[in-house]
């Protein structure tokens, strides 16, 4: 009860600092109505937490109201949605808010808060306290233990403190576990002239640092761990999918319809940025004579479509009705690189035990990218998907323990158990 | 037997698990007409979730396996209707609703409904088990709002149905047969530790206690329990775990041999042609020596169908079931048995135990005391490898065979404390003249090396 006073009392503040910033300084109701209110949050998610056992963790979540679909999972679907446009195309009106972050933005930046910074410092506090919520959620695992400790520091580390400090110290804003065709720009003709002319040596190494990982690591270790090693451990949009997204886990669509959008969606994707990436470079190389317009005009609708429109607004904003991974299963190009690597040069597989599986429906249910995995389980099949962030959940709330996710040869990777026989169908043919 | 022609029309009457394997293997073999018939429910659904259903982590479309579109590509009909009789001689079924079924091949697969013992007060309302979806929605009703409930019977489904009370807040108390829950399945330490767990949860077991008599009030609603001991306890719901019984009341005037169950051979054959029965419903007139004469859980209702499609499939094979297997899962502990570990164990038992501090984790390897050849694996709270485990019980390892592939036979995540080093300590402390292997063995060089995989992959 005391954490719930806390969050009101904290949203008020934040409320008056949006609006009354004319009356009352906005740093003491915002600044401060955030601190009370993560307080309040952290207070309120250890005692409800706390009470419940590791098996009792998901009970009533298709009962609830706020996490199926109900009137409160509406109102909030909206509130987000609007924040998104509000943040995108109409900061000015967050002036309140933006002001309210002023001296924590001197004090990491040492330059003047603007909708940017409201926006990191809300997203990392989201996955910071939602963090301290899954795990305690997930507790009795020490694979969520650590994956959510690595999204935690991801996000608040190289996403939030370090651009701040790399702004205070004059140098390029640039956020290390951001790589292309995710942060599509960073390969960009604009932002690496930019990075080399304006950072130096550091800036060379920026640009060296994320070729490096779009082509050479993200292959390599997505070989060994598949696409796993960024989506659910280290990307910033899995990491607030992880944490605060995973109230909303099981809202993800696993028909096959679902699927056959998603394959028509997420690869042209991917072939849509590669396709602005080398126009872009053409057009630089020729100084414009080749390609005109055309490839700014490629870059500007891909950002605001997909950038801005895709991973911001419905990314997010949709969680309480279609899941915590719409961007991820949609939309996201990095994810359909990594998950192209994953299906065809990779070691990683969820295993299934033999002939355990009964067919229950805990996998598909909570998996956030909407695989159906029993679909393989019950027939003694391993998982290899495209679409799998290796989240580990469905290993998780299986009751009999049949799944394990685990990297092995790659021969016979999909052979299944011999003690269950098989369908040779496929769900897309 | 003659492999089933494509013109033949295949009846199965039962949706579970049993049934519809036994379509999905035929069809994969035969083009002949397949229909289930079904008064359950129209699509199958997985009986083991119905708690998940009850308990919010899942809808009830959740629990469906197969979707619409997979029975027609498949081109399985699919008919929810009640089969009020069958006639053998006119090899028809009479539905309650719709036209009678022709038939070429007949399926029996009609599963099972609870136990009842004639007890005083079992018809009253607030009285039912738990095992169709029907039993679901009943006790969606019958515990809406109420504040005790007693469950009679510590078997699997008990401690289901206790969990899902718990989940509504609902106090529950267990009758339990035995000096500990389920305790006529689990030696003593995994009973203990299963019972106290049990405990820990909030569940109050009345131990060496039986139902006598069920007490309704003036509207025929439950409104307490006696039991054996005279001891009354207030309660507005009782759910009955007793066991289960074959569902076979329509068959009565069809001419079919029954005792309990529908009686058939190890080829799952009755007492009349083409027609055959698996799983729940079935008994074995003639079970191999130590095997029990019904099998009635998920795994065999599976294994059943299995078998008998190679039958209807033209390769006519007799059931071999092949080592033991099951799982279960109690409040927060898993449980794993491979082979055969009973209760009670005789002088020719010996087994290596361990369990952890917190009496969250227990493992057991029984062998046979002379020549150390393992007999069976129980597991609570840890997660071994079915292939390896069905590997080492088919071929007959000993104990000191299966030490050296230890390592290999773990299942839980990755990060996960192992404890096989404890194990490990307790066998060299009892073989001290035992070597330790020579090499960590790993498994997937186990799978290679057995071949623990199917060649066919369907994704």
């Amino acid at each position: 009860m005391i954490g719930l006073i806390l969050i009101s009392i904290g949203l008020l503040g934040i409320l008056v600092a949006a609006v009354g910033a004319d009356y009352i300084s906005p740093v003491l109701t915002g600044l401060g109505g955030t601190a009370v209110f993560t307080a309040g949050a952290l207070l309120y998610i250890w005692q409800s937490r706390r009470q419940k056992s590791p098996a009792e963790q998901n009970h009533g979540l298709w009962q609830k109201e706020a996490t199926s679909r109900g009137a409160s999972a509406w109102v909030i679907g909206f509130v987000l949605t609007g924040f998104y446009v509000l943040l995108y195309w109409f900061p000015n009106t967050l002036q309140g808010l933006i002001q309210a972050m002023e001296p924590l933005s001197q004090w990491l930046r040492n330059r003047p808060s603007d909708q940017w910074f409201l926006y990191g410092t809300f997203y990392t506090l989201a996955v910071l306290i939602m963090g301290v919520f899954a795990l305690l959620k997930y507790r009795s695992s020490r694979y969520h233990i650590i994956r959510t400790i690595s999204v935690m520091f991801f996000q608040l580390g190289f996403a939030f403190l370090l651009p701040g400090l790399l702004l205070m110290l004059n140098k390029p804003e640039y956020y290390f576990s951001y790589f292309w065709p995710l942060k599509y720009d960073y390969l960009f003709p604009g932002t690496v002239d930019y990075l080399v002319r304006d950072g130096a040596a550091l800036g060379v190494f920026m640009v060296f640092w994320g070729a490096v990982f779009s082509f050479l690591a993200t292959p390599v270790l997505t070989y060994f761990y598949g696409k796993r090693w960024y989506c659910s451990w280290v990307c910033g949009c899995g990491g607030l999918a992880e944490t605060a997204g995973d109230p909303y886990r099981h809202l993800s669509d696993k028909s096959r319809k679902a699927w056959r959008w998603e394959v028509a969606i997420i690869y042209p994707i991917l072939g849509f940025v590669i396709l602005t990436t080398l126009f872009l470079w053409i057009n630089s190389w020729s100084e414009g004579r080749l390609l005109g317009d055309l490839s700014g005009g490629f870059a500007s609708t891909y950002g605001f479509f997909i950038g801005a429109m895709f991973s911001g607004v419905v990314g997010v904003g949709f969680y309480p009705l279609m899941g915590n991974r719409v961007w991820c299963r949609f939309g996201c190009p990095m994810a359909a690189y990594l998950g192209l690597l994953q299906k065809h040069f990779s070691r990683f597989r969820i295993s299934t035990n033999g002939g355990q599986c009964i067919s229950c429906g805990n996998c598909s249910t909570y998996c956030e990218m909407g695989i159906d995995v029993r679909w393989y389980a019950q027939q003694g099949e391993p998982i290899i998907r495209a679409s799998c962030v290796g989240c580990g959940i469905c290993a998780h709330v299986c009751p009999r323990g049949v799944l394990k996710l685990e990297n092995g040869p790659r021969e016979d990777r999909y052979a299944g158990s011999p003690l269950i026989k098989r369908d040779e169908l496929r769900i897309l043919s | 037997m003659e492999k089933i022609n494509s013109q033949e029309h295949l009846v199965i009457i039962g949706n579970g698990i049993a049934g519809v394997t036994l379509a999905q293997r035929v069809r994969q073999g035969s083009d002949c007409r397949i229909t289930m018939v079904s008064a359950e429910s129209r699509l199958h659904f997985s009986r083991t979730a119905l708690m998940y259903v009850y308990m919010g982590h899942m809808r009830l479309q959740d629990i469906v396996p197969y979707a619409d579109w997979y029975w027609q590509e498949q081109k399985i009909e699919l008919v929810h209707d009640f089969v009020e009789r069958v006639d053998i001689s006119q090899k028809k079924l009479m539905l309650r609703q719709g036209d009678p079924l022709h038939y070429d091949k007949l399926v029996l697969a009609t599963g099972s409904s609870a136990t009842y013992y004639n007890w005083p007060g079992q018809t009253l309302q607030g009285v039912q088990g738990l095992v169709s979806l029907q039993d679901l929605e009943l006790m969606e009703t019958n515990t809406a709002g109420i504040a005790q409930a007693v469950i009679v019977g510590g078997g699997l489904i008990g401690v289901e149905m206790a969990e899902m009370l718990r989940s509504r807040g609902i106090a529950v108390t267990m009758l339990i047969r035995d000096k500990l829950y389920w305790h006529n399945v689990l030696p003593q330490q995994e009973a203990q530790l299963v019972t106290d767990h049990i405990q820990h949860h909030g569940i109050e077991l009345l131990l060496q206690e039986e139902l006598q008599e069920i007490l309704g009030d003036t509207s025929g609603k439950v409104r307490a329990i006696r039991t054996r001991n005279g001891k009354e306890l207030p309660c507005q719901f009782v759910g009955i775990t007793t066991g289960v019984k074959p569902t076979v009341e329509f068959l009565k005037d069809a001419g079919i041999d029954i005792d309990r169950g529908i009686l058939v051979n190890e080829f799952f054959e009755t007492s009349q042609p083409e027609v055959y029965a698996l799983s729940d419903c079935a008994q074995f007139r003639n079970p191999a020596p130590g095997q029990p004469t019904m099998e009635q859980l998920w795994y065999t209702g599976r294994l059943h169908a299995e078998a008998l499609a190679f039958t209807l499939l033209g390769d006519r094979k007799p059931y071999q079931r092949g080592p033991w297997f099951n799982s279960a899962k109690f409040f927060d502990i898993e449980y794993q048995t491979y082979g055969t570990v009973p209760a009670h164990f005789t002088e020719q038992h010996e087994s290596l135990y361990w369990q952890n501090e917190e009496a969250t984790k227990a493992i057991r390897l029984l062998y046979e005391k002379v020549t150390a050849r393992l007999l069976g694996i129980n597991l609570l709270g840890i997660r071994y490898r079915h292939d390896l485990c069905h590997h080492w019980l088919g071929q007959g390892y000993t104990l000191h065979e299966v030490m050296q592939e230890l390592p290999a036979v773990n299942f839980d995540p990755e990060f996960f404390q192992r404890y096989e080093e404890a194990l490990l300590r307790q066998y060299y402390t009892r073989f001290p003249d035992q070597q330790p292997p020579v090499k960590h063995t790993n498994w997937w060089e186990l799978r290679k090396r057995f071949g623990l995989f199917s060649d066919s992959a369907s994704c």
